[in-house]
């Protein structure tokens, strides 16, 4: 298990003190001067070494994202854009950042600007996070009145960070259709090339990151990254804010090292599956559009990107979501696609179609009111948005229906089944009354 | 994607003003985007507008515009693709958003619509007879480990079951809303396990810099030595250091000197010597100042707990006849020099303080050794 004295987020339950001279008792905001002193090339070779991979889902190196930004300003400003805008089904460690560690992220602005040249940070909180937003917005204000941020500031970078918000638009967790949201239009992903670091806010060279990307680089900067990449396996190191929900006996957001196998995780601080491990049906690892994987797969995986990779889901956003043998799998993969149905922004008609199409398709598998060619079908169609879009959203909305026909379909025919048994000849259908 | 309208004309106000504090508010947070680039501040406003007059007016939006500059359809774009502003009037004292995700569902959500179908509309988004209250049934809020959860205008009260729903939203009916505590509804630190912490719970030990941290661990006298490492070595087959060649005058003495590096020199041709032993020469045993040894006893105390004495020391005072951790707290100036001269330690046994560990150690043991030196022995 990991050692208390190796987590990053000190404080992350908010038992502490959260003023900035708490926080800076806790070891953060040490030293940020004499980090940025050792010059850009440092940083982004440093964070390359500690092998961070991005906490928001895709797991694309953080040390070579910020390393594709220009190395000189062509005139443009260049800017660092922290996307908070946590909308994942599942995912809700960004809000213990904002609201109980927000200093590390503001810390983390101050590195990862200097590592990319920009001045200027806009922070994307999601519109429903509004006492997160103050939380945030009141130690930043902080740092502001202790000369940490601003023009001429201690850490020897001017530095500017502007909170922003959104207002209940999943697509916006996306980059680009973050850029468009911040640049106050429509949340519409935006085609790329070019990519953000090229033309990406306002036409400028933008980096965006997940807020536990940016949180954790201070850390790591001060304890080397050797010591980050200690933890963990190869390509799957560091810690990790892991959120288990569903049905555990104790639900929690805590931060483990990665590569913790699941049983592990779930034992030691969720109290273990509701009913013993016995009674585990199945897991959605990593958010809501990670493919589900049977009780018996996931065990004892690790709980990594490789280990979610082998067990055919993704590690996504470690946003583990327990499902007990209660549970009915079919009706719960409908929710997702009636999620992904409501957030589709509409601009590539597959997803806008498809993910309309798939939700009624379930909804009717959910009755068994379906031929079983129909299943085929289903997976034909995800088939056909996935891939097809100009942004993820399609895929997302694909893979959970594909993962639960691939894990599940035994349970989808039972349901036909059960239901063409209970229908009479004249074609009515007993139905238990509510 | 949903499909959203504005409300009725009938309905809409005639016109929109931002009062009191939010008129300054608005225009500082215009000011945070770059020039000609206000445009970015629509939502921010949108939402403010929202939160001052319930739900988002046509009179609003058009307001908004003229601000930004924007044309009308550009802020009624956003105003109808962002599922958060409210484009109809909804509940005065409570709009409950009772999240119905996959997550929130596993844990009993579905019950909590129940309620509020039955409590306040069988219609989402439409207030109840008196206008107080109206619910409706959102995506992921993003508390997913305190599921189930609603959300109440700025606050959200997680972990909840049908009762205590029933009795928040009687509260919030009363206009007594903010006398519940937003958060978990049951015992339970926000994301924390119920129970208390696995984690975090043992206090705070301050992690400093690498660099800075970089305390010498002082190198274990009966480990063999390790040579230093080669890797910041001098050069010594460039010219300069290579003492075969002639240099200037005095260089002779000079150039040899230069060319001595630590560890292997061999290929300068130079070795040096070990540095003559003086204290090769080991204090003879019938030393005046050798301290007494004594017969071993029954319980010999174990010295390896003196930092600094290891095994193989341990086995060299054992041969001087020493056994207890009082011999060695007795030791005087005289006796320490001799025994640091024997085992060739070069002053270790004071820079360490044998004495007062064993002192330490003679009085009370392991406790009294952590007391006066703030760490376990060893």
């Amino acid at each position: 298990m990991l050692d208390d004295k190796d987590r990053i987020f000190n404080n992350i339950y908010g038992l502490h003190d959260k003023s900035l001279k708490g926080v800076m008792s806790r070891g953060h905001w040490d030293g940020t001067k004499q980090i940025l002193e050792k010059g850009r090339d440092w940083i982004i070779n440093e964070m390359k070494a500690s092998g961070l991979r991005g906490r928001g889902g895709a797991g694309f190196p953080t040390g070579l994202k910020w390393s594709f930004m220009p190395k000189e300003s062509d005139g443009r400003p260049h800017y660092l854009v922290v996307n908070a805008d946590e909308s994942e089904p599942g995912t809700c460690k960004d809000r213990d950042i904002m609201r109980h560690d927000p200093h590390t992220l503001i810390e983390g602005c101050v590195i990862a600007s200097f590592a990319m040249g920009a001045h200027v940070a806009y922070i994307y909180v999601r519109g429903e996070y509004m006492r997160e937003r103050e939380a945030l917005q009141a130690a930043i204000d902080e740092c502001y009145d202790a000369g940490l941020l601003g023009v001429n500031n201690k850490c020897g970078w001017d530095m500017e960070i502007f909170v922003h918000h959104g207002a209940g638009a999943y697509i916006c967790g996306e980059e680009t259709a973050l850029l468009e949201s911040l640049e106050g239009k429509k949340g519409q992903p935006r085609l790329k090339p070019p990519f953000p670091a090229n033309m990406g806010l306002y036409g400028c060279p933008t980096t965006v990151n997940n807020v536990e990307s940016i949180a954790v680089a201070p850390t790591i900067l001060r304890r080397g990254a050797g010591w980050f990449s200690a933890i963990g396996r190869p390509n799957n190191v560091g810690t990790k804010l892991f959120m288990v929900s569903g049905h555990v006996n104790k639900p929690c957001t805590v931060e483990e090292a990665m590569g913790i196998p699941f049983r592990e995780l779930i034992e030691k601080h969720c109290g273990g599956v509701r009913g013993g491990f016995d009674n585990l049906l199945a897991v959605i690892p990593g958010g809501s559009s990670c493919p589900v994987v049977t009780g018996a797969n996931i065990l004892d995986a690790p709980m990594d990107f490789d280990g979610m990779r082998d067990v055919k889901s993704s590690f996504g956003t470690a946003a583990v979501i327990v499902m007990d043998k209660s549970t009915d799998i079919i009706k719960a993969i409908w929710r997702l696609s009636a999620f992904y149905k409501h957030e589709s922004c509409g601009q590539c008609t597959p997803c806008r179609e498809g993910t309309g199409w798939m939700m009624r398709v379930m909804e009717r598998m959910v009755q068994g009111r379906a031929q079983k060619r129909e299943i085929d079908m289903l997976f034909d169609v995800s088939k056909q948005v996935e891939g097809h879009t100009i942004c993820a959203l399609g895929d997302a909305a694909a893979w959970p229906i594909q993962g639960l026909i691939r894990n599940f379909r035994p349970e989808m025919e039972a349901r036909i089944d059960e239901y063409t048994r209970n229908s009479s000849s004249h074609g009515a259908v007993l139905e238990a009354a509510e | 994607m949903s499909v959203r309208r504005l409300a009725e004309e009938n309905v809409q106000p005639q016109s929109f003003a931002f009062r009191g504090e939010n008129v300054a508010w608005a225009e500082a947070t215009i000011r945070k985007y770059p020039e000609g680039r206000q445009q970015s501040a629509v939502i921010p406003l949108l939402m403010r507008a929202q939160e001052q007059d319930g739900w988002v007016t046509k009179a609003a939006i058009e307001s908004v515009a003229d601000m930004l500059g924007m044309a009308y359809i550009r802020v009624l774009e956003v105003a109808t693709f962002y599922t958060q502003f409210q484009l109809k009037p909804v509940g005065t004292r409570a709009h409950v958003q009772v999240c119905g995700t996959t997550p929130c569902m596993l844990r009993g959500s579905e019950e909590l619509i129940k309620l509020c179908k039955k409590r306040i509309h069988p219609e989402p988004l439409t207030p109840n007879e008196s206008g107080t209250l109206s619910w409706e049934e959102v995506e992921c809020q993003g508390a997913c480990v305190n599921a189930p959860m609603v959300m109440i205008f700025k606050d959200s009260y997680e972990d909840l079951t049908v009762p205590q729903l029933d009795y928040i939203i009687d509260r919030f009916d009363a206009g007594k809303g903010a006398d519940i505590k937003p958060g978990p509804q049951i015992d339970r630190i926000f994301s924390a396990p119920v129970g208390g912490v696995t984690t975090l719970s043992s206090p705070y030990v301050r992690q400093r810099n690498q660099v800075t941290d970089a305390e010498p661990t002082p190198a274990n006298s009966d480990e063999a030595s390790v040579p230093p490492a080669n890797a910041g070595r001098v050069k010594t087959d460039a010219a300069e250091t290579d003492p075969t060649l002639k240099t200037p005058a005095t260089a002779k003495a000079a150039s040899a000197a230069n060319a001595k590096v630590e560890g292997d020199n061999k290929d300068t041709g130079i070795v040096e010597k070990a540095p003559a032993k003086a204290a090769a020469v080991k204090p003879s045993l019938d030393d005046k100042d050798r301290p007494a040894g004594i017969a071993k006893p029954a319980a010999s105390d174990d010295l390896k707990l003196v930092s600094g004495v290891g095994p193989k020391i341990e086995a060299i005072l054992h041969e001087l006849g020493i056994f207890t951790f009082t011999q060695v707290a007795g030791w005087t100036k005289a006796q320490r020099d001799w025994v640091d001269g024997y085992l060739n330690f070069k002053g270790r046994i004071d820079r360490d303080d044998w004495v007062r560990q064993a002192e330490a150690l003679a009085k009370g043991g392991e406790a009294e050794y952590i007391r006066v030196f703030g760490k376990k022995p060893r």
